[in-house]
């Protein structure tokens, strides 16, 4: 009986130390400690279910800890800042894996043991069969694609009719297991069902709504783990689910907010193709383009200059060049701040996590709303590899992004664009920014262009 | 008994997801992507239900399952709380507020 209080009291302990830990996730300050606070709840959450009476044998708990240790370990160590959103999609399917091979087990053994499943660890086993498979092959396949091992959208013809047919199969073989649980085939045909789903679920999302479907892929983990509480008629893991589940929803619901899309079209719809002018209409001999020499000139009276960064300094992975710009610029008395659209990179707070790599103390890390009534005062506005969270276009009512938030860099005095070419960016439109008067194109590589501007401020 | 208990997984359900709710508004955008690989590793909780299915030692299949379970699951505790504390300890503050 001691042994029952003792674990129970060890789940209750980790419950707080969650709760308290991710409480602590408000300031960066206080963050790391919170992290340590979970990461202790954990241990004593392993430990309690260790302990746990049922567990009779430990060999094989032993050998699933050391690998998931040792592959946990070096893919912590050895991911790149830059494959940060990859590495997040690959963690939420490991997640949902043991979700959902928990949920398959138990339902084995409930079968061949002729254990009683009441009527709530039922709906529970399908639910959580359901979640996590369709999370583990959704997740593949946005790790796929962040990845860039699939390019594109892949939407078969009719394809939403197929995503509904494929629920609605699903729907129906669930309540049937709950139904009737002795038919076991139509519980495995509802797992396989629910693995094609998520592949169709994912595989027509553009990679720039990746943020939206990694939080919303989150949500789901989080929930799979909450059902398998349900089922085991364990607290800890109900509360540990609902925590997760209610933190990806939130993320995916600002994100989406930020593209002005509503949550539903993300996940359904695709950007209509352009109603907007035509690239020459916009662009026909209005944009200028300039030379790293030319820019320092500009920046070389600047005194205030802010930076745009978008998934292009990412992919070029310009950051460590931008530290040493910000560097020299502040040297010279200039105050730079780095303007960060809720939706810039392939994940939510992704630029922030690059910067930050690359030392940029946080507090010049400042918020789209909070940046937005400021512009008047920039000098200068460096646009690094963003492109749709800049454009103009957006005010306009006929646009494609029309009433998409952006940051404001058009009321700046002047802008500066590092490209590598005039190509739209995921909306597929053109910028007007770009043919603005006050804006100047700097055709290069975001890393090498951004050292060549550093270069001719040094020479000044 | 049984059933009564798993009401109580409902009261449990609603009020963390209010608190998980009004705990992670707070978190500002400036975290977004340690917040996302934090709540990760925590829910690898599931790790619980793997250790009880694999060490339980009802069926052959489910010993398997169980230990694959807790391999993946345990993959995201250890690399999840690593990778968030790697990302938390970059972000430091200006010279003025450190003072």
């Amino acid at each position: 009986m001691s042994r029952i209080i003792l674990i129970q009291a060890a789940y209750f302990a980790a419950s707080v130390l969650f709760i308290f830990g991710l409480k602590a996730m408000n300031s960066p300050r206080t963050a790391r400690r919170g992290m340590i606070m979970a990461a202790f709840g954990m241990a004593m959450a392993m430990a309690g279910a260790i302990a746990d009476p049922h567990v009779t044998s430990y060999g094989w708990i032993v050998v699933g800890v050391a690998i998931g240790t040792a592959l946990g370990a070096v893919i912590a160590i050895w991911t790149p800042m830059t494959h940060m959103p990859q590495r997040t999609a690959l963690s939420h399917a490991f997640g949902a894996l043991a979700v959902s091979l928990v949920g398959a087990a138990y339902f084995y053994d409930a079968s061949i043991d002729l254990l009683e499943l009441g009527l709530v660890k039922r709906i529970a086993l399908g639910l959580e069969v359901m979640l996590g498979s369709l999370t583990v092959t959704g997740s593949l396949i946005a790790f796929a694609k962040l990845q860039e091992w699939i390019r594109g959208n892949h939407a078969i013809k009719g394809q939403n009719y197929v995503s509904v047919g494929l629920a609605a199969s699903i729907i129906v073989l669930m309540i049937y297991t709950i139904y009737d649980p002795s038919q076991e085939w139509a519980f495995y045909l509802m797992l396989v069902l629910s693995l094609l789903f998520g592949i169709l679920l994912v595989l027509p999302i553009g990679a720039a709504d990746m943020p939206v479907v990694i939080a919303l892929l989150n949500s789901y983990a989080g929930l799979g783990a909450a059902a398998t509480g349900f089922a085991l008629n364990n607290n800890i893991l109900i509360i540990a689910g609902a925590l997760d589940g209610a933190s990806g929803l939130i993320l995916a619901i600002i994100m989406s907010k930020a593209m002005n899309r509503p949550l539903l079209n993300v996940i359904f719809g695709r950007i209509q193709a352009s109603t907007a002018a035509s690239a020459d209409d916009v662009y026909g001999g209005k944009v200028k383009s300039t030379t790293a020499e030319e820019i320092a000139l500009m920046l070389d009276d600047a005194s205030r200059v802010v930076i745009v960064p978008g998934y292009g300094m990412a992919v070029a992975q310009a950051q460590h060049a931008v530290r040493d710009l910000f560097v020299v610029l502040e040297k010279r008395g200039c105050r730079v701040e780095f303007a960060i659209h809720p939706v810039a990179g392939r994940m939510p707070g992704h630029m922030n996590v690059l910067l930050a790599e690359a030392d940029i103390p946080y507090d010049r890390l400042i918020e789209m709303d909070d940046i937005n009534p400021t512009f008047d005062t920039v000098d200068v506005s460096i646009v690094i590899g963003a492109n749709d969270v800049v454009n103009p276009d957006a005010r306009k009512g006929d646009s494609p992004i029309a009433g998409m938030p952006i940051i404001e860099v058009d009321r700046s005095r002047s802008v500066v664009n590092i490209k590598r070419s005039m190509s739209p960016g995921f909306a597929g439109i053109p910028n007007p920014l770009f043919a603005n008067d006050n804006t100047v194109m700097f055709f290069a590589d975001g890393q090498a262009g951004v050292l060549d501007i550093v270069k001719e401020i040094k020479a000044l | 008994m049984d059933v009564l208990l798993q009401i109580n997984g409902f009261y449990v359900f609603m009020l963390a997801a209010v608190v998980g709710y009004h705990i992670i508004h707070k978190v500002p955008p400036l975290l977004h992507t340690p917040l996302m690989s934090a709540t990760n590793a925590i829910s690898a909780i599931a790790v619980v239900g793997a250790i009880l299915v694999a060490g339980a030692g009802h069926s052959k299949v489910s010993t398997i399952l169980g230990t694959i379970a807790v391999a993946s699951a345990v993959t995201n505790v250890v690399g999840g709380f690593l990778i968030t504390d790697r990302m938390l300890k970059m972000f430091k503050a200006g010279k003025r507020e450190q003072k």
